[in-house]
This record gives structure tokens, sequence and C-alpha cells, in this order.
């Protein structure tokens, strides 16, 4: 009794009553005013600086620098994620910082990472060369050994080659050395050898044959190891290659085309001890490099770690602080230029948290002047705002996915709660998959704590979102499968044979006429439907309803009802709503006459800024109103038509789900059943159970959730839910998510 | 079958057009382009651009902005869209976007060949490359010693390899006949681009050989100021008009023989739909040409999007982003060297 006397009232039917506050701000406590109203949460700044773009805002040079800010903490978590490093989930808090000292931290880091990336990347180009002159070294010695025919009078020619070569060992870059070595004989062959992209080599082979007139060798041999590529990171496949040519003019063109190609040309020496020399040299320079490479990755990671673990902390708080300047730019300077001017939303019953709030921030700024709270009047419909929780969530979710209710306007959210389950288990009706759904329902509930704090892939978070449906949609199930006696579509006889599969069409509606009209087809339906379960009558309900219609005059025998209902209703839903509209609107307009020479001077010492926005005076034109209330009555009675046929889907898919539920369990289970094997048995256990898991519970629970989703949202909501309000968006920063990803 | 592209047009291209339709509103306005001139420093239009559809491009840059990073990220940006739409795209509508970029090709060409004639390093040039007119190969054009080599070596491989047909000598190349190898490419590219669409046919035709008849006499406008004083003969200007348009043949004849800007001015003052543009300019003057034509275009191009189930469309929301790009980049120059005084001489508004 107690928890009841303490729910507020009409909680989730009507939406929360809201107020217009307009906040005066001394310049020196807004800032932690306006986060501890974020923190709270509870009101939705308007914005006041509508005509002024982003830049020409008073805190323009805050937001800057915040974006700025967010821009090094991206570039620090793709170099965390790079580096194959994980975030510390939980955001350290023991320590505050300064936005200020957060600044210079974060361009610190970002230089110092800068510089290690700079460094570790040079590194790794001379390394990458070094790796690939070791595999020309390695493979070009395959070439130039005269293993073949053609290669043989090749190597006669080298032979002769007086080889004059440099040191190498000691130059930065093995790509800025002459070509020496290989090309020293002004006659005879000579060649180019190097490492080039695999998915280039192709057009690089035809294009060095086009060059050359096809006077060339071209020897290719893929590379051992891939390479990795400094700026993207990734693995590179490589082929080396050795090009023989004649003439100092393909020689200029071979390199040309390298060049254009990105092949990274090398040196190599014929004579094979020279060779075997500098591939010591290269190994052993290799070697050493590599120690380098891997203490400035062990440096780097210690760094990125040390960031890591508060990465999380700083970005939340940067986005806060965004967050307060982006809200800080949406209120006015007022005249002095000592006080900020805002306006906002906010419900009535947060009013002294509001209060409270702005009084904590005057005293922690030690302000001298306290903030001003009072409250507006205005002409805008204020925002909606219904309070939900755990369970009632998700049901007001799918009604304002249809459209957010007008400021006090009736939340069909209350009915949606049973509704929507009860015409998905219409539709869904066995109590044998009831149950499986019940499990899988809680399942999610009772791991609530845990899923609720964990990033769930878009799948489960819709699931885990509508776990209170789909509790609610399976324990229906379960009722409405006991009514048609299912059981994995096998009857049981617990309430005696006969099965209840009869499904009647309820509706309902607003208005009286409507209500007439509708209640004299469909409630006559409905009650001729219940009659016909208490007499056992055979008589046929489609006829009676079809002939209704075709000859109203008509004598219909023995299924008579009262001639002409359908007759009456619609003239009356037609014609009074204009003449009604018609003196209300006279009435409101002498009143208005009064109420504003009343008001006028009330108002006059109010800001200019205020959120008064007087609508013109409306033109009240009869035969507008008469033509648009005959065309609401025409769609009235074609929607109620079409909308029987909608509800006819109910019928329709609960037959369909008891049917294929039956075809699995006679031809599989039954069939695999009536052989005496044990594997046949086993598969067509296997068979069975997929078959209920995917298509009956997952699919036809799909199919059943969407058609009660168009019934809601098409045939029940379009008959008296006007839903065009906006909802209540109010300034917090739990609800501030990462915009990036 | 003029006219009845409503029945069948939707079944390869209605999903296209609604993309690019949907890209079209993303194009800047006037209220945009008015807060952009405001601007004081490139950090400002960054944050102002942020709130366009060019945010997530520019928003991992670091504070310096220079002005080339913001026409490369929005350029970038036009890049992706048109890969997403090419990949999209079935027959006649991929190779129709693909002949968008044939003058993107030839112009990068040029670039090129220029550049090595220059002995620019080949990287810096592939850097100034626009990237919609790349192709595998494109480095390699630094190895060719004169036309004929291009051809053989490189050229043949792309789609530009028929319109070199016209060009194909033996000469070393030089600025003179590269700018001549410009225009006879770029007039073989018009009149193929030109055929191509009168072969699609239906409103794809009808508002192509309009948006292209007026490209192509722009280009001889161009080409008539830019050969004034060169020792091109009249012949050979005369053979770099493209052999359609409104002013073909008899403007041609009048363009090829004028001696200075007044003359051309005359030429074409006959021609109704120039008319407008060239009332706006002073005796005399060219400088303002450019912008005159631009403004035309844009016109033009915007009056495509009034009707439906055509490929002209594609055509002109790649070109009104182009000019978008050439008004950032305007602006940003002028904020970054401080002339914002000058900052609507070339900005050519959208809508």
């Amino acid at each position: 009794m107690e928890y009841i006397d303490r729910l507020p009232s009409m909680d989730l039917m009507r939406s929360e009553k809201m107020m217009l506050a307009q906040l005066i701000i001394p310049v020196e406590s807004a800032h932690r005013a306006v986060s501890y109203l974020g923190q709270l949460g509870l009101l939705q700044f308007r914005d006041l600086n509508d005509d002024k773009s982003p830049f020409q805002r008073t805190f323009v040079n805050q937001v800057k620098r915040c974006a700025e800010m967010s821009r090094k903490l991206r570039f620090f978590k793709d170099q965390i994620h790079k580096a194959g490093l994980g975030l510390s989930p939980h955001p350290a808090s023991e320590t505050d910082i300064e936005l200020e000292d957060l600044e210079v931290g974060l361009a610190e880091h970002e230089h110092e990472l800068i510089e290690m990336n700079h460094n570790s990347e040079k590194l790794q180009k001379t390394y990458n060369e070094l790796l690939e002159f070791k595999m020309v070294l390695q493979k070009a010695g395959d070439f130039l050994m005269p293993d073949g025919n053609h290669s043989a009078d090749h190597e006669t020619e080298l032979d002769e080659n007086v080889h004059t070569n440099n040191d190498y060992a000691d130059s930065a870059s093995l790509l800025e050395q002459e070509m020496q070595p290989g090309m020293s004989d002004q006659s005879g062959v000579k060649f180019v050898s190097g490492v080039i992209c695999k998915s280039k080599a192709l057009r690089f082979e035809r294009m060095l044959f086009r060059t050359t007139r096809g006077n060339m060798l071209f020897n290719q041999a893929p590379a051992d190891d891939p390479i990795v590529d400094p700026a993207s990171n990734e693995m590179v496949e490589n082929i080396v290659f050795m090009v023989f040519f004649s003439g100092e003019q393909a020689r200029k063109k071979i390199h040309k085309i390298c060049e254009a190609f990105g092949a990274n040309c090398y040196p190599v020496p014929e004579d094979s001890i020279k060779r075997r020399q500098i591939t010591r040299d290269v190994l052993s320079r290799l070697s050493e490099l590599e120690t380098t490479l891997e203490a400035g990755l062990r440096h780097r990671d210690a760094a990125l770690n040390s960031i890591a673990f508060q990465l999380t902390k700083w970005m939340n708080m940067v986005r806060r602080e965004k967050a307060i300047y982006d809200t800080l730019n949406m209120l006015n300077f007022d005249v002095t230029k000592k006080c900020l001017v805002g306006e906002g939303w906010c419900p009535i019953f947060a009013k002294t948290m509001i209060q409270d709030a702005l009084q904590r921030a005057t005293f922690d700024s030690s302000s001298q002047v306290g903030i001003i709270f009072h409250v507006m009047d205005s002409i805008e419909s204020p925002p909606t705002f219904f309070r939900t929780n755990h369970f009632t969530n998700a049901y007001q979710e799918i009604v304002d996915a249809y459209g957010v209710a007008k400021y006090q306007e009736a939340n069909p959210a209350v009915y949606t709660v049973i509704t929507f389950p009860f015409l998905f288990a219409v539709m869904f009706g066995d109590w044998g998959h009831g149950i499986c759904l019940l499990l899988g329902a809680l399942v999610l509930i009772a791991r609530e704590k845990r899923l609720g704090s964990q990033k769930l892939g878009s799948f489960m978070e819709m699931l885990f979102g509508g776990r209170y449906v789909l509790l609610l949609m399976s324990l229906f199930s379960i009722y409405c499968g006991f009514i048609y006696n299912e059981f994995f579509s096998v009857p049981f006889h617990i309430f005696g044979s006969s099965a209840y599969k009869c499904r009647d069409a309820t509706c309902r509606y607003q208005f009286v006429p409507q209500m007439i009209f509708l209640n004299s087809l469909f409630g006559y339906l409905s009650l001729l439907i219940i009659i016909k379960w208490c007499t056992g009558s055979q008589a046929d309900l489609y006829h009676v309803m079809i002939y209704m219609f075709l000859s109203p005059f008509e004598d219909l025998g023995e299924n008579k009802l009262f001639w002409g209902q359908a007759v009456i209703a619609v003239p009356w839903m037609l014609f009074p709503k204009p003449f009604i509209l018609k003196r209300l609107h006279t009435e409101r307009f002498q009143g208005r006459a009064y109420g504003i020479l009343g008001t006028s001077d009330m108002y006059s010492d109010e800001e200019p800024d205020s959120a008064r926005h007087p609508h013109g005076e409306e033109e009240f034109n009869f035969s507008e109103v008469f033509v648009h209330q005959m065309i609401h009555s025409i769609e009235f009675v074609l929607g109620a038509v079409s909308n029987t046929a909608s509800y006819l889907r109910l019928w329709a898919l609960s037959l369909a789900h008891s049917e294929l539920s039956t075809v699995f369990y006679e031809k599989v289970l039954l069939l695999a059943w009536g052989y005496n094997n044990f594997m046949i048995r086993l598969v067509g256990l296997a068979v069975f159970a997929f078959a209920t898991a995917f298509i009956l519970l997952m699919m036809e629970t799909l199919s059943a959730f969407l058609h009660a989703l168009r019934l809601h949202w098409v045939e029940f909501q379009n008959k008296f839910y006007s839903g065009d309000g906006y909802k209540f968006k109010p300034f917090s920063f739990a609800s501030l998510t990462d915009e990036d990803e | 079958m003029y006219g009845f592209e409503a029945m069948t047009f939707n079944i390869h291209g209605g999903y296209l057009e609604a993309i690019v339709r949907g890209y079209r509103s993303g194009l800047l306005t006037a209220a945009d382009y008015n807060n952009l001139c405001q601007c004081e420093t490139l950090d400002d239009i960054k944050m102002h651009l942020s709130a366009t559809e060019y945010g997530t491009y520019l928003q991992n840059e670091p504070s310096p902005l220079h002005t080339t990073t913001i026409v490369e990220k929005c350029t970038l940006k036009l890049v992706d869209e048109y890969k997403h739409m090419l990949t999209q795209a079935t027959e006649p509508l991929s190779t129709f976007l693909e002949y968008i970029t044939y003058g993107h090709m030839i112009d990068n060409v040029v670039l090129i060949v220029t550049g090595t004639l220059h002995e620019r390093d080949v990287q810096e040039l592939l850097e100034k490359c626009h990237p919609l007119g790349m192709f595998d190969s494109i480095a390699t054009l630094a190895v060719a010693q004169n036309m004929r080599e291009l051809y053989r070596l490189v050229l043949v491989d792309t789609p530009l390899a028929p319109y070199f047909s016209e060009c194909i000598t033996s000469e070393d190349l030089d600025d003179m006949n590269i700018e001549i190898m410009r225009n006879t490419l770029y007039k073989a590219y018009l009149e193929d681009f030109y055929r191509f669409c009168q072969k699609l046919g239906g409103a794809t035709a009808e508002l192509m050989s309009d948006l292209l008849a007026f490209e192509a006499d722009r280009r001889a406008v161009n080409i008539t100021i830019n050969s004034i004083g060169t020792e091109l003969t009249r012949e050979d200007r005369r053979k770099l008009y493209s052999n359609f348009g409104l002013l073909y043949p008899y403007g041609h004849e009048e363009l090829a023989i004028c001696e200075d800007i007044d003359q051309v001015r005359g030429a074409m003052e006959k021609y109704p739909p120039y008319q407008s543009i060239f009332s706006k300019l002073s005796y005399g003057e060219s400088q303002m040409l450019d912008k005159a034509f631009y403004e035309e275009e844009v016109k033009r191009l915007c009056l495509s999007f009034e009707q439906q189930f055509h490929y002209a469309v594609f055509f002109a929301y790649m070109r009104l982003r182009e000019q978008e790009i050439r008004n950032l980049m305007w602006i940003s120059e002028c904020v970054a060297q401080n002339q914002k005084s000058r900052v609507h001489d070339s900005v050519v508004f959208i809508f």
C-alpha cells in the first residue's frame, strides 16, 4: 500500500508538467553552475544565439581548444590501438586535474609520441632497406649462377666485368649510392636489381619490355618475408627482380621507370666472394638495427601504456568541458556584460533540485552575487518528458519511434505495455515456444547488471534493450498457448478437447461517433462471436458482415441486426464538429480581446530576448474546416475497413505459426522416430531442435514482433495519437556519448 | 525511347540517382558561404566546415592548417563519393561516370609531362595531380621523350588512347605542343563524350548535349583568348575547336580570325545565351570572364536536377562539387593571405 502511495500520479499516462525558467548567472560562477546542471541533467537549455554562426559565439576559443584536445586524444587512441594495447576500462578518478594542465600535458605527450614515431619510422625505413638488400643479395646469387641455358652467356660476359666497389657499410642510405656495380663496363650486358611490390610487378615488367623494345631479360623471384610498410603499417608482399639489358640509354630509362614505380634498386656485385662479404655486413647491421628498433618500440609502448591508463578519464573530461562550453555558447550576455542570461525547460518537480545546484555553484565559486532563477511563461509548446524505468522504457521507445507525444497528451505506451505482448502472443501462441522465450528473457534480466555495463553488439543491444518486452511477450504466449492448447504444435488435453481458435477483432477508439460506427460493425461482430460460442450456432459470421454492407435494407433472415447503423454514424461524424469548432472559435476570439487588454502592461517590462513569440491570429475558415472534417471522415471509414483487414493478420499469422510447427513436428521428429535407428533419431532430433530454435523461435518471433509493431503504429495509434511533440533533451553529462565512434 | 525512361530507369539507375540527389543536398548553401567569408583564420573555416559534411574529413587535422590540406581533404570526400557511386553503377552508367574523369586524366597527363620537361620531381608532381584523373602507370609518363613514346609506352593502356590519334608526332615535347596536345585531347574527349550521350538518348542526351555544348563553347573562347598574340596559326586554332556546340560551325569561323578580346566579344554577342555573359564585362576586360562562365555553368548544372530519370545529374553533381572546392580554396587563400576584400571575386554561389 505504501508503495502505491509513493507512486507519482499519472506517471506514465501524461508527460511531466514543464516550465520555462530563466537563469541569470554571474560570469564568474557560470562554468561551475552549468557543470552542476550537467551533472543533474534536468534542464534543457534553449539556444538564444541561433542567428550567430559557431565562431561568432562567446566561448568559441574554448570550444576550439576542446576540439583540438579531443583530436589529440583521438590520435593517442589510434596509436594505442595500432600498438595493440588496451585502454584501461575504468577511468582512474583519484586525481583531478585542471583543463589548462591537461592541455599542456596533452601537447607534451603528442610531441613526444610524434618524435618517437618519426624516429622509429626512420629506423624502420633503414631496416626495410637492409632487409630488401639482403633478399636481393640472396636472390641475385640464384639469378647469376649458371644454372640455366640462357643465363650462361650472360655469365661469361658478366665475368669480364671489372668490379669496382666502394664501401657500403658506413653509408646512411643505400638508395643514395651510385649504381656502380653491375654496369661498370661500357659495352656488354648490365643489370639492375631491386625489390618491387608484388601487385605492380606485372605492369613494371610490361613497361620495361615496351621501353627497351624487348631487349631485356627480366628475372624475378618472390621475396621470402613480407615487409612492413611504415606508412600504413601493413605487410606488403614483394618480389625481387633483376633486369639484364645493354646500352646507356636503356639504363637511364630503366632507372626512371624504377623510380616511377617506386621500386627500390640495390647494387649487387657479380663477384660471389664480394657478395658474401656484403651479405655478412648487411646481416650484422640488420641485427644491430633490430635491437635498436626493439628498444624504441618498448619505449614507445611504455609511453603509450601510461597514456592508456588515463585516456578514458581524459576523454570524458574533455567531452564534458566541450559540452559545458557549447551550452555556455547558448547563453546571452546581459546589458552590463557581467551576467549570462539563459533560458531552458525543466520539469516542475526538478525546481528545487536545480535551485539547490545553483546555490552550490554560487557557494563553491565564492561568488558575491547569487544566481537568479525564475519561472517565465511561454506560448511555445513545452517538450515532452516521460519518466520511465527499466520496465517501461522499452515500451516508451516503441511509441516514440512512431512519434513523440504532444505535451500532456495521453501516452499510448501505457496500453502498449499490455496490448503489444498480447497481440504478439495471439500470433505466437504456443506455450512450448513461449517457455523457450521466457528462459531467454530471464537470462537477460538475470544478467542485467553485467550486460548493462558493457558494450554489446547491435543485435544483442536490441535484445537486451527489449528484455522486458520479451518477458511479457513470452508470458502472454504461454497464456495464449494454453488457450490454443498447443505445445510445440502438440495439443495437450488440459481443459478438455475444445480449442478456442476463433480470434476476435477488438479496437479501442475515442470519439463517440467513431465508437458508434465501429461498435455497430465490430462490436456487433464481437457480440455475434460470443453468441456463437455460447450457443454453438453454425451461422457464418463473414456472411453477416458482408451482406450488411451489400444490402443493408434487406431482411437478413436469421442474421438480424438493427439496420442502417453505419448510415447514421457517418453523417454524425461528419457534420457537428465544424459547427462546434466555429462556436468555440468565436468564443475564444471574444475572450481574447479582453485577455490582451488585461495582460499587455503586465509583460511590458519583460526582456526583449524572452521566449515570447506570439503567433499571428489565424483566420477561421469554415469551409476549410468542413472540407478537413470531410476528409477525416472518409479517411476514418476507409481506415476502419482496411484496419479490420490488418487485424486479420493476427489470425493468419497464428495459423501460419501453428502450421509451421506442426510440419516440423510431424515431418521431421515423428518421421525420424518412425525408424528404429538411433542415428536417424538423433539426426531428426537435431534438425527439429535447429528448426525450432532458428525458424520458429527467431524468425517467427521477429515476424510476429514486426506485425505487432505495425498493428500498434498504423492501426492503433493513428486512431487518436497525434504524436507531434518533441522530446525533452536535458543538458546532461550522462547522455554524452562517444560521438566519434 | 524518349519519354519512357520512367518505366525502366529505376531498375538500374534509381538507387544511384537517389544517392546523388542526397549528396547534392549536402552542398554548401549561400548561408554557409556567408559564414565562411566572415572567417578570420583557417581554424575558423575548419570549425565551420566541421558542422557540414566535410566535418569527418577535417576533424583529425592538427591545428596549423594549410589551404592545401583543406582542399585535399575536401577533394578526398568527392573522390570517396565518386568511388562509391562507381562501384554501385551498372552499364551504361558506369561508363558515363568514367567519362566524367577523363578530363582530369588529360590535365594530369599534361601536368606530369610539363613538369618533367621542367625537371620537377615526379613524386611532387603526383601529389599535385587530381585524384580523380589517376591511372595505374601515370608516373611512367616521365620516361617519355616525345608524343609517340608517350602514346606507345603509357597512354595506350588508358582510355585516352583513341583521342591520341590526332596528335602522334615524333617532335620533342615543348610547352607549345603540350598545350596543343591538351586541347586536341580535350576536343576529342568532348566529342566522344557527346557522341556517347547521344547514343544513350532520352533526357540524358538532351541535357548533356546542352551542358557539353556549353563546355565546348567555353573552351573555344578560352583557346581563342589564350592564343591571341602567339604563333598559333588560324588554321591550327580552328582545328582545336570541338565540332559541336552552339558556335559550331559559323561561330568558329569568326573566332578563328579574332585578334583581340573585343573581336571575340563581337563574335560571341551574336549568340543570345552568351550575350548575357559578355554584357557583364566591360570592354577590353577578360579577367572576370572565367567567373561569368562559371556562374552560367553552375546555373545550368543546377537546372539539370529539375528533371528526373537521366544521368546528367551525376555530371552536374561532380561539377558542382568541384566548383565548391574551388570556392573553398579561394576563400581559404583569401583568409590565409589576409585579402578578405577580394573574397567575393571568385566565389560562385551554388544555390
